[in-house]
Order: structure tokens, then sequence, then C-alpha cells
């Protein structure tokens, strides 16, 4: 998994890219959640457009984000969902606790 | 059915990254039995989280332990048998994440998106050791959304 982020209007953008499955990308996305909030970013966009693949423990580690993010104060938002991605979300009734945007606008406005 | 009957087994090492190996014989078996894209998907990804569990919880990582798939197609049927050569667990144990208050936990949504995309998901376990998991799915349900009818 690939991230890069960048800041707008005092929200972290960060773009994720490629699989976020068990030993491959669960993890990073803890990391750079982590690294984040560490440096004081606690309204976050994760933008999933690029993310190819997503299994359980990649699931988990989202709710996880949300968790670390949440117990800052802050929020943790999804941007461009791909189509099983949400689908996942819905069958685990997560897309409950998850604010989700199509466009990057409305989403920025949101926080 | 012009593959009936088709046999397909592969053994691997407990490394995380094999998964996608049996994972992409899934999805292409199912392809070719004319499951539809989306359908051959589902069955890639129970078949992912069927194969992580067998290598995290039933081998925990040994990679000196096995993991088997077998997949038949015997009319319009894909079975797909995992075993592991681990201590056996309870699946009954596994807490369901649909409870409000699992909502929120990191983990334990495996045997669930397994019980979504497939027909049917039973556990067995060797008295010698080893757990395997058998799951069922009916190919000829077209678009292979038995799940879909839970989405």
């Amino acid at each position: 998994m690939k991230a890069t982020s960048h800041n707008v209007n005092g929200v972290e953008i960060i773009k994720l890219d490629g699989k976020i499955t068990i030993g491959s990308g669960d993890q990073q996305l803890r990391e750079v959640i982590g690294n984040a909030v560490t440096q004081g970013n606690i309204k976050i966009l994760l933008d999933m457009g690029g993310v190819t693949t997503i299994d359980s423990s990649g699931i988990g580690e989202l709710v996880g984000s949300y968790t670390t993010v949440a117990n800052r104060g802050g929020k943790l938002k999804l941007l461009h969902l791909p189509a099983k991605l949400n689908e996942l979300l819905h069958v685990t009734q997560l897309i409950t606790v998850f604010e989700v945007y199509e466009n990057e606008p409305d989403a920025l406005a949101s926080f | 059915m012009e593959r009936d009957g088709e046999r397909i087994e592969i053994t691997i090492s407990s490394r995380f990254e094999n998964i996608e190996l049996v994972q992409v014989i899934a999805e292409h078996l199912c392809e070719n039995a004319g499951l539809d894209e989306d359908g051959s998907h589902w069955i890639g990804m129970a078949v992912r989280e069927a194969v992580a569990n067998a290598i995290k919880h039933g081998n925990r990582l040994d990679v000196s332990k096995k993991v088997n798939a077998t997949f038949t197609l015997r009319d319009y049927e894909l079975e797909i048998r995992i075993s592991d050569e681990g201590d056996g667990f309870d699946p009954d144990k596994v807490s369901d994440p649909l409870n409000p208050q699992n909502l929120m936990k990191t983990s334990g949504r495996g045997i669930f998106y397994m019980r979504t995309f497939m027909d049917a998901v039973q556990y067995s376990f060797n008295p010698d050791g080893g757990t395997s998991l058998v799951m069922t799915k009916n190919l000829a349900k077209g678009s292979g959304l038995a799940s879909s009818s839970k989405l």
C-alpha cells in the first residue's frame, strides 16, 4: 500500500493506493494514521479511491483508525469509496459508523 | 457443465504472501465455470479469509506448517476445502460482528464474510490435529450472490 498526504485548511487528506490486507498494508495503515495523529492532525480524510483490495484485517484497521482519531477528539472520514469496499462496510453495518463522501469539496466542508 | 468434476489442489506454507495465490485460483476457477466477475470476486474473498485464518489462527504463522486448499466442481456446486495443521478452535466462540457491542472491534469479521459470501461454511476438527473448513457455493445462481440477497 502507498500513502500520500497533503493538508487543506487543516484537514489532512491521505490518499491510499493498493492493497490493505493481512500482512500487506494493514499495519502500514495503522502507522500512517498514528503518525498523522502524533503530528496533531485530528481531522483526517482518507481517500480510498486507489484501494484495489481490502480484507477483514484491512476493515479492522479502518475501524481502529477511526477509534484512534476519535479518541483524540478528531474525525476520520472516507472519500471515494470503491464499490466493493462499500459493500463490505454495508454487510458489517460499519457504513453507519463512517461518514462517506463522493467528492472532496463536500468532504472538506463537512469538517 | 463443461468443467464438471474438475478438481484443483494447492498446498502452501504459512506465509501471508501466499494467500493471494489461493485466492487467484478460486477466482479463475469460478470465472472459467461461468460465474461473473463480482460473484468470482466474493468467492475469492471468502477463500482469502479462510486461508488467512488457517495461517494466523490455525498454524499460528509457523511456516513449517502447511495449508491445503482443494477446489472441486460438481453439478454446478463449488466445494472449497481449506485445511491447516493447527490445534483448532471453536467457531461458535467467535463473537457476532453485527452485535452493537462488537461493531467497533478491530477483528472478528473473517468468518462473517465467509458466511455472507458462501452458501454454507462448516468446520471439522481432526482428532490428531488440524482444522478443515468446507465452504460450498451453488454457481448456478448466476451472479454468484447468494450473498447479494444478504446485502
